[in-house]
């Protein structure tokens, strides 16, 4: 199989550990990080870039909540439903954070049954893990309806600073189109696995370049950045 | 010749032959092409296009300020539309995306001794998303209200109120979509540049040994994926608040005797985002320049660059502490004074690596062989041109002085010397330099040796009177300036003059474009390696380079891209590609 860049280069020579070991990489040849093949760099490197873009969303949230002169809604009450007779706080973002946080378990599984060629396996965890990221998306789906019911607007809502719906819908948007982002390239890497195209070596639709099981690990690396991101979106906006 | 350094020296390949995708028909070679070289060419283009757009635009500003009164077709609204598509376009749309777009394209992958970018279609696609972000912003000119004039910054809450030339109308919306679009497509070009120099060069090319134009490229473009995304959420922010009604940065405000609807917003926050990307900016647009004028000094005077280390590493510097400095062109904003003084220091800061530079150039030349040529003739220009642009710099660095020239064409002189015209001085050394291997002629040295002196002569005669009526205090950004105590007489007919140099170093610019498209039938025939030179690219087996760049067999590196003039060697170049220790070579070791 033509690999654009080879892994495993039988070079097993003992490299330096520690900061020597990151400097003698970097004057290295060829390559500064080694055994990375280009997608997973690339990756790793837009998740560099997407995360300035969730930390400057999240910090003008922040600046906003701050300095407004107006009272914030409390997020006890607001994200509260009302479930047999009693509000209970919080309870729509738990259930949508465990569904976030089990699906990154189930990646993390398809990555390690791609690696054996599980094609199986690995396709319906993939998407046991789109499922799940669906359901997420759909529980978000709901919580927006509800607070539209209620009357929270990107320009104002009935319990004060009027940054509170904005941000929300902005922030939780932004994420929410990640993970359906997500959801859809899950769905065409599995359909690729299952129709065996790492193991014959089919081209690609588009690049005409072939594909191997890692692509699996590397939609996983993006799997786990927005779930990730959304511990963050959870803490700041729901706990604070 | 002693030694031959065999060739098993170099260590086994560790990236394997690159699938290239190759083109069927006509549209997938020249159009829908995933070549880099082509995709450099049609960035190049539509980059020029539209800065021929905003060299129209900024002729119309300086009709109105050398002859005021007298154009009755430039008001007030139309002067800040010029204003502000103007600045936008040749910062963002002409010079970030022909440094990275155009010259990182074509010359990292040969520069490094690939067959391409790493992924070719991503790359293909960044260009398309940039032609539809260009077509976009220019679609602006003919939507309902015109293009905004919310000036360059887009400050609001002035940005989308009514007052503003297409606050209220599309001229922002279309500002802010083509911005977002610009900043996905170049994220996709970016990723590729940066992996492309990280993972895939070719045997023997440590990072240590990529030429200075490499290292300038790809710092930008590490700086771009990281600085853009401020600018992406307050695009986004402020395109929720014009379109959705939301109140990031408008505070309660009244307008027309009219109490707005918004509310609690924080105008400088988008300030913070905006110059967080802004600062990084400049240097995006300086540190590709930076490389390649190293890179044409150390050609054209046959001479090794002085202190490549240093150079390397006041490049990684100034990428790194350009992060920091961003709240210097907020002093008058109202923050703290201890943020001032921080950042007063930091902005003081990075004058040292950037002088270190400029030692290194000035000593590269000394006592080199220099070959005045255009493209060395263009690189001497940008070293004057960056440090009178870089000593106005610590005025503005400064908060004390800073205040009174805010806002003053002393500003405006500034910026345009040291991220203008020094830039652009580069970029037309560049295109000497580079022409003949992309279309395998030279360009015309006569109309070259005209075009140069005209800009840069013309460039002083723009920007010296600049400077000296921003001192009497002269502010800009003033549609009309009569009678008023700030403007003498002189100051008067100094901008009458200033705006006739404008003309003519535009008009010279024709000149090049003709050029340009003349040599390329009647230029002479380049050869490979016109200048002599070591780096890879002009060591390719065809010019222009075809597609996969090096025939059968990548090169192999065997040494650093500065061995010119090496005593004992036979000529006075050594390329890259050549095995063997020649004499004594300045190579790190």
């Amino acid at each position: 199989m033509a690999d654009t860049t080879l892994t495993h280069t039988g070079q097993a020579q003992p490299r330096p550990a520690g900061l020597q070991g990151v400097a003698a990489d970097w004057s290295s040849d060829q390559r500064a990080f080694k055994n990375v093949s280009w997608g997973k760099a690339m990756m790793w490197i837009f998740l560099l870039s997407d995360t300035f873009i969730f930390g400057c969303f999240l910090l003008s949230y922040m600046t906003a909540r701050m300095s407004t002169r107006v009272p914030w809604p409390n997020p006890s009450e607001v994200f509260a439903l009302h479930i047999g007779g009693s509000n209970i706080p919080l309870i729509l973002i738990a259930i949508m954070t465990f569904v976030l946080i089990s699906s990154s378990g189930t990646m993390a599984m398809a990555v390690n049954f791609g690696y054996r060629h599980d094609r199986r396996k690995t396709a319906i965890l993939m998407l046991l893990t789109a499922a799940l990221g669906a359901t997420f998306v759909g529980m978000q789906a709901f919580e927006w309806t509800k607070l539209i019911t209620e009357g929270v607007r990107p320009w104002g809502n009935p319990w004060g600073a009027a940054q509170f719906g904005s941000s929300f819908f902005m922030i939780t948007g932004f994420h929410g189109t990640h993970v359906t982002f997500g959801v859809i390239f899950l769905i065409i890497v599995a359909r690729k696995v299952w129709r065996g195209d790492y193991d014959t070596g089919r081209p690609g639709f588009f690049t005409s370049r072939r594909g191997r099981y890692e692509h699996v690990e590397i939609m996983g690396l993006y799997w786990h950045f927005v779930d990730l991101v959304w511990v963050f979106i959870f803490a700041f906006f729901y706990l604070w | 010749m002693v030694d031959i350094t065999p060739a098993d020296a170099v260590p086994p390949a560790e990236v394997a032959e690159m699938e290239l995708y190759h083109p069927h028909s006509w549209w997938t070679k020249y159009v829908f092409s995933q070549d880099a070289k082509v995709i450099a060419i049609q960035y190049s283009a539509t980059a020029t296009a539209i800065g021929l757009v905003a060299l129209v635009l900024s002729w119309l500003m300086r009709l109105q300020l050398g002859f005021p009164g007298t154009f009755d077709f430039i008001s007030p609204e139309a002067y800040y539309q010029f204003i502000t598509m103007h600045g936008m376009i040749m910062v963002i749309y002409l010079l970030t995306a022909l440094f990275l777009g155009g010259f990182g394209n074509y010359l990292i992958p040969l520069m490094v001794g690939a067959r391409d970018m790493v992924f070719p279609y991503v790359n293909m696609l960044s260009y398309w998303i940039y032609l539809l972000a260009v077509l976009v912003l220019a679609s602006s000119f003919f939507a309902p209200g015109g293009p905004t004039g919310a000036g360059w910054t887009l400050y609001p809450p002035q940005a989308i109120m009514t007052g503003t030339p297409g606050g209220q109308d599309w001229g922002i919306i279309l500002m802010l979509v083509s911005l977002i679009l610009f900043i996905i497509g170049f994220t996709m070009g970016g990723l590729n540049y940066v992996v492309t120099v990280l993972q895939a060069r070719t045997r023997g090319m440590t990072l240590m040994r990529l030429p200075l134009t490499v290292w300038g490229i790809f710092t930008a473009t590490v700086m771009a994926l990281l600085a853009f995304p401020a600018l992406f959420v307050a695009c986004v922010m402020m395109l929720f608040d014009r379109a959705l009604g939301t109140s990031f940065f408008m505070p309660a405000i009244v307008e027309m005797g009219e109490q707005l609807q918004h509310g609690g917003g924080s105008p400088i926050l988008f300030q913070h985002l905006f110059w967080f990307f802004g600062h990084p900016e400049v240097y995006i647009v300086a540190l590709p320049a930076f490389g390649i004028v190293s890179d044409l000094i150390s050609t054209h005077a046959r001479k090794n660059i002085f202190g490549y280390r240093m150079m390397v590493w006041a490049i990684v510097g100034i990428g790194a502490l350009s992060f920091v400095v961003w709240a210097h062109h907020m002093y008058v904003s109202g923050m703290h004074p201890y943020f001032g003084f921080f950042f007063a220091t930091t902005t003081l800061i990075i004058a040292v690596p950037t002088a270190i530079k400029v030692y290194n150039w000035v000593l590269t030349l000394w006592r080199g062989d220099i070959h005045l040529t255009v493209p060395m003739l263009f690189a001497l220009a940008f070293i004057v041109t960056f440090v009178n642009g870089g000593l106005t710099g610590l005025f503005l660095g400064n908060v004390v002085v800073d205040v009174p020239l805010s806002d003053t064409m002393f500003v405006v002189a500034h910026f345009h010397m040291v991220m203008g015209v020094a830039p652009i001085l580069v970029i037309f050394g560049a295109i000497y330099h580079w022409y003949p291997k992309v279309t395998g002629r030279m360009l015309n040295e006569a109309m070259g040796q005209f075009h140069f002196w005209v800009t840069f002569l013309g460039a002083y005669l723009i920007f010296f009177p600049m400077h000296y009526i921003g001192l009497m205090g002269v502010p800009r950004r003033y549609h009309e300036l009569t009678a008023t105590t700030v403007m003498t007489e002189s100051a008067h007919d100094l901008n009458a003059f200033i705006s006739i140099m404008a003309f003519l170093v535009g008009f010279a610019q024709i000149v090049f474009l003709f050029n340009l498209i003349w040599s390329i039938r009647h230029g002479r025939e380049a050869g490979g390696n016109p200048w002599r030179a070591t780096t890879l690219e002009w060591q390719t087996p065809e010019t222009p380079p075809a597609h996969g760049n090096f025939g059968k067999e990548l090169p192999i590196v065997y040494r650093w891209a500065y061995d010119y003039s090496v005593p004992g060697a036979k000529e006075d170049f050594i390329p890259q590609n050549m095995p063997g220790a020649f004499g004594s070579s300045r190579e790190p070791a």
